[in-house]
């Protein structure tokens, strides 16, 4: 072991990493609270085993697609395949006082969370097929390239200049970008808009809790080091979350009389997931403005215009990681400061006006590759496998149908 | 009067209770239960133990009637509960003895709205 490994640093690290795990058994909850009892299996087996054939994808090709020795700008070829060369040495161009395997496995939790956010979009309908063969390509050809891009040695969009702390745009705008595509394709659920409320708000509340939690590993985490900037990036995320709850609530007690927990989650998860992109950037009474604002506009976007466009997201990840991610990438432009991090850049609110047109620019073409390419992607798998199940399956539900079990066996 | 028990598909739910209020009827018990008829149900499998007879989940709905609005409920019952596939449910009609308010102890058919 060399010397620059630091034993403070790789402790919080590999802490970070069992953090992030945890967040897609988060979601699982969080999401199979929401839908119906008779598919709340068919969501958490979806999570699950991304958890499996992510982490499998990501040794095999995946993290050396993302961040190994460039090619173009736009890709990392496969010279890391297997994680060939990633050894237990540091690799300073990542990270310089942890080992390099650590670096992969914690970037691996990111790119196993990111296909799961989209389960949101095509829950209660999808094939389970369908679903494995759509979230590994999708990987491969959108979130690898990406990540690439963003935070790959060489990647093109690595020098531009845009900040995003944690991974507000190649997770959050990216899965909520192909969640609105994937809503579009696959299409309405039965009978939407009159659809089932959730059938477990305990689960919903408690999956809320283990992404609170577990996000402390995604953004402080995100600082590779235990010291000031992650000590930073934590108290942000947490300000960003609560300030988000409180703006939320607040605000539906105005509009609809009373607040409720279901809403109250959703600000939180907002406000996460605002706070992404900045995290590393901003003082804690920024990140409360990013969480409430976001908390306000995600609101907006879930009660208000999901229902007039009619488009059916059925756990608002687009509505929450699209807009809330979006929301957070424009934000950091305006509250960024290198007071906070010397080695970035300031936001408009800290005299430069240029910071919020490259967070801007990135944030588009970034979203466009990826609606594009997951419509695509979609489509694709659509006519050779078929996305979605008769309609018989899915009014029996889809754990019967496609797991052969019911969650609840109360009779017998 | 009568006792009107109808076991539907769950998802029409709403549908019927839609139907049943532009009939007036708006009184009414609701319970989850499992069942199967022509329908056959899926077969479930927990690791080594495989359950075949498996039960479907269906909606029960209960309302008591006085004679003369029986017809209209089943009517409405079938009306919002239809589908044409095997799977729609059944409505069974049961003579009912007595029917009283607990609030203020009225007995018979003025008991029942």
């Amino acid at each position: 072991m060399t010397e620059t490994i630091n034993s403070g640093d790789t402790a919080w690290m590999i802490v970070s990493t069992a953090l992030v795990m945890l967040m897609t058994p988060g979601l699982a909850f969080f999401y199979g609270g929401l839908v119906r009892r008779k598919n709340v299996l068919s969501i958490m087996m979806q999570c699950f085993m991304l958890i499996g054939v992510i982490s499998v994808q990501w040794v095999l090709f995946g993290y050396s697609l993302a961040f190994g020795p460039d090619h173009g700008g736009v890709i990392g070829g496969l010279s890391w395949a297997g994680l060939n060369g990633v050894g237990l040495e540091a690799n300073p161009d990542y990270a310089a006082t942890i080992p390099h395997q650590l670096f992969m496995v914690f970037q691996m939790m990111f790119a196993v969370i990111t296909p799961a956010l989209i389960i949101g979009a095509f829950a209660e309908r999808m094939k389970f097929s369908a679903f494995l063969v759509f979230s590994i390509l999708w990987t491969t050809i959108v979130y690898d390239p990406m990540a690439h891009w963003i935070w790959g040695v060489g990647g093109f969009l690595r020098e531009y200049g845009a900040l995003d702390f944690a991974g507000g745009t190649v997770v959050h705008i990216n899965a909520g970008m192909a969640a609105l595509a994937a809503a579009l394709v696959i299409g309405k659920r039965r009978g939407y808009p009159e659809v089932s409320p959730p059938h477990n708000l305990p689960f919903a509340i408690l999956g809320a809790a283990l992404l609170w939690f577990g996000w402390f590993g995604f953004n402080a985490g995100s600082a590779l080091s235990a010291n000031g900037l992650s000590v930073s990036a934590f108290v942000a995320t947490h300000m960003a979350a609560a300030a988000a709850a409180v703006a939320w609530a607040v605000l539906e007690w105005i509009t609809r009389k009373r607040p409720t927990a279901l809403g109250l989650i959703s600000g939180v998860v907002a406000g996460l997931v605002a706070v992404t992109p900045a995290a590393g950037f901003v003082t804690p009474l920024g990140a409360m403005a990013i969480g409430a604002l976001a908390g306000l506009v995600c609101y907006v976007a879930v009660v208000v215009v999901k229902r007039k466009l009619g488009y059916d997201d059925s756990l608002d990840a687009f509505g929450v990681h699209g807009v809330g991610g979006m929301v957070g990438a424009l934000l950091t432009g305006l509250w960024a400061t290198t007071v906070v991090n010397p080695a970035a850049a300031d936001g408009l609110f800290h005299g430069n006006s240029k910071q919020l047109l490259l967070q801007f620019v990135a944030l588009i073409g970034c979203a466009a590759y990826s609606f594009v390419l997951s419509f695509g992607l979609l489509k694709l798998v659509d006519k050779f496998i078929g996305l979605r199940v008769e309609s018989e399956k899915e009014n029996i539900g889809l754990d019967l149908t496609q797991h052969s079990e019911s969650a609840y066996t109360v009779v017998g | 009067m009568k006792y009107v028990v109808a076991i539907i598909q769950p998802d029409r739910l709403d549908d019927v209770i839609a139907a049943l209020g532009e009939e007036e009827i708006n009184l009414m018990t609701v319970t989850d239960v499992m069942g199967r008829g022509r329908q056959k149900g899926v077969a479930e499998v927990y690791r080594s133990h495989v359950e075949r007879n498996g039960l479907l989940h269906k909606i029960k709905i209960e309302i008591a009637v006085s004679d003369n609005h029986v017809w209209q409920t089943v009517d409405a019952i079938t009306h919002g509960a239809r589908t044409g596939s095997i799977g729609d449910g059944k409505i069974f009609v049961l003579d009912l003895e007595e029917c009283v308010r607990i609030r203020t102890g009225e007995t018979g058919v003025s008991a029942l709205a």
